[in-house]
């Protein structure tokens, strides 16, 4: 077994009389594809918060790749990147200056950062628009220059809170191979998405529903459990499950 | 420290690379000094007037012609009888009026007092209050000049000190520097805060190691330079165009000039704390600081004359204390001693406002 990036116990959270989360047991391991879905305001931001040190349980014990959650929120924090559905770039500066300033944020150096802009750009063949405003790139490219820039600092998780909303379909294709090569690289992948094609590409899946975890395994555990065709299905199923 | 440095950098390259921006940072200033140094003016010249004559002796044509030669009017017609009065203020290019009866000299001579009416075009209340008090001046002088030799009059010296011209430049320089630092620190604050909140950049500076207080930090240094740049701008503008001195310290000056700044930073935070895009924040620092900078701090209306609901409510307002201070120091030339309470006021507010923003940060990230 790979080992644990992300241990949670027990983990609650209460907004006065509203429990937002009740009593959360999950793990991720390392270099795993992890989706995490759930309807809107079933707590996945709620969680999704408190695993990236913004916000605290209000009991439970949480370990984020190694870190507490309680005590060590700036190590947790430069070891994990986030990205969201909205663009994180600053689209009045260019790649490189995106780079310097999210690298500069993780305390990267002045060479580092060369070389891994230098990379970036080839990687992704954008040599001619290595000058040009993020706000003149075509929007699929964003995406993935958000993405990799996400990860510049070499972190062992990354929280992807869905990040392909709004995004037409290749786009999406493509940059779920982006996802798959991080996490061959053994950076961890914590995923939310409303896409529920997208959730069968993950290693494993959680399905929350009123602040619970209600249903936790691989996309195929859950289709035959369910007795669903496919993850449309089970989450349909579930759902409706709740609402009795 | 090295990532707070990119960040300032960062900003910069915001400001620089928006030419709105730039343009609110630094063509607005200039250009409101200019529309209020040469617009909005309380000094009155070449009021169009009429005159209704009925005496026609030397002493109605000396008193025309002290009026006309004073520079303030503009004789535009010559009326000959009472009919004629209101059609010309009506046809509105005939601003005030001025009636001489009949034997108007004769009367002065056999010592009757003689009469004469003024009618003013009180359409626009201000201005014919003032026309009326220049030409009762003038006609008064005339008098003091005929009974010259005469005794048992008063005679009053008077002397407007501080500001012997009575130039308006005096009043509006030191309000159109408290509207500019107070718009300029506290919306571009407020909205570029706001920005990265409607971006989503925001949400991932929390969560990376960068901490709050330097996010906030570093959005704010790069406004206190440029204001700061702004302030001087407007001394110098105040000084050369308008010939307006700064008789106490400079350097006083700008100490408080960098506190105001500081206050109106502090209320552009805690602006940004509860508006979640740029428009909200741009709504909330319009209305909610220039309407009060421009009404209740004393800028343009007197705050004496207020009912005294407002005059309690204007203390409330930060530009209230900056102008007076800045009144003082380069106006009246006074140091220290004179300017401290409002200086203390003005601490005490930014304190206040700063922690009130910190506490509303740290509760959004919660």
């Amino acid at each position: 077994m790979h080992a644990k990036h992300i241990v949670v116990r027990g983990l609650t959270k209460k907004f006065g009389d509203f429990t937002a989360i009740d009593q959360l047991n999950f793990d991720v391991f390392s270099g795993e594809i992890f989706g995490f879905l759930g309807a809107n305001g079933a707590g996945k931001t709620t969680a999704i918060k408190i695993l990236c040190g913004l916000s605290y349980p209000s009991s439970g014990e949480v370990n984020v790749a190694g870190f507490d959650v309680y005590t060590q929120t700036e190590q947790l924090k430069m070891n994990i990147g986030y990205m969201s559905q909205k663009f994180s770039l600053y689209e009045d500066m260019t790649i490189y200056e995106n780079i310097r300033f999210y690298g500069g944020i993780y305390g990267l150096g002045r060479k580092e950062l060369h070389a891994k802009s230098e990379q970036l750009i080839r990687k992704f063949g954008l040599v001619n628009e290595r000058n040009s405003l993020i706000a003149d790139i075509p929007q699929g490219w964003k995406q993935k220059i958000a993405f990799s820039i996400a990860i510049l600092h070499d972190p062992k998780i990354i929280f992807l809170d869905e990040p392909t909303g709004g995004v037409d379909p290749i786009t999406r294709r493509q940059f779920w191979e982006l996802i798959y090569e991080v996490s061959g690289n053994g950076i961890t992948v914590f995923v939310t998405t409303h896409y529920m094609d997208e959730a069968e590409y993950c290693h494993r899946v959680s399905i929350m529903d009123e602040g619970k975890i209600v249903a936790i395994d691989t996309p195929n555990n859950l289709k035959s459990s369910f007795g669903a065709a496919n993850m449309d299905e089970v989450f349909v199923k579930i759902a409706r499950g709740a609402e009795k | 420290m090295k990532s707070f440095y990119g960040f300032i950098r960062k900003e910069f390259l915001h400001i620089f690379r928006d030419p709105r921006t730039l343009l609110i940072l630094f063509g607005m200033p200039i250009a409101q000094i200019m529309i209020f140094g040469y617009v909005v003016t309380n000094e009155i010249r070449d009021i169009p007037i009429a005159i209704l004559d009925q005496s026609k002796d030397q002493a109605t044509r000396e008193i025309g012609n002290k009026l006309i030669s004073s520079g303030y009017f503009n004789l535009v017609m010559n009326l000959t009888s009472l009919d004629e009065v209101e059609p010309a203020m009506k046809r509105g290019n005939v601003k005030e009026v001025i009636v001489f009866e009949p034997d108007f000299r004769k009367k002065l001579e056999s010592g009757i007092p003689g009469s004469v009416q003024i009618i003013a075009d009180a359409s626009d209340p201000n201005t014919a209050n003032l026309i009326v008090n220049y030409t009762f001046g003038i006609m008064q002088d005339y008098m003091k000049q005929y009974q010259q030799g005469k005794p048992n009059i008063i005679t009053p010296e008077v002397r407007m000190i501080y500001n012997e011209g009575l130039k308006g430049v005096y009043m509006f320089v030191p309000g159109t520097m408290a509207l500019i630092l107070m718009l300029i620190s506290a919306m571009m604050t407020s909205i570029s805060i706001s920005r990265e909140k409607e971006l989503g950049t925001m949400e991932v500076l929390m969560v990376s190691p960068i901490k709050p207080f330097q996010i906030v930090v570093g959005k704010v240094v790069p406004y206190i330079v440029l204001s700061f740049i702004n302030a001087v701008v407007i001394i110098l503008l105040g000084f050369f165009v308008f010939g307006l001195p700064v008789k106490g310290s400079l350097i006083l000056l700008l100490l408080e000039s960098l506190l105001f700044i500081s206050l109106a930073l502090s209320l552009g935070i805690l602006i940004s704390t509860v508006s979640n895009s740029q428009m909200v924040a741009m709504f909330i620092s319009l209305l909610g600081l220039m309407l009060p900078t421009i009404l209740l701090s004393g800028f343009i209306y007197p705050i004496e004359n207020m009912p005294l609901v407002l005059q309690l409510i204007s203390n409330l307002m930060p530009p209230k204390w900056f102008i007076i201070v800045i009144k003082n120091i380069m106006i009246k030339g006074e140091g220290w001693q004179y300017i401290w309470k409002e200086t203390l006021i003005m601490i005490g507010m930014t304190a206040f406002f700063l922690l009130v923003a910190i506490r509303k940060f740290k509760i959004r990230l919660e």
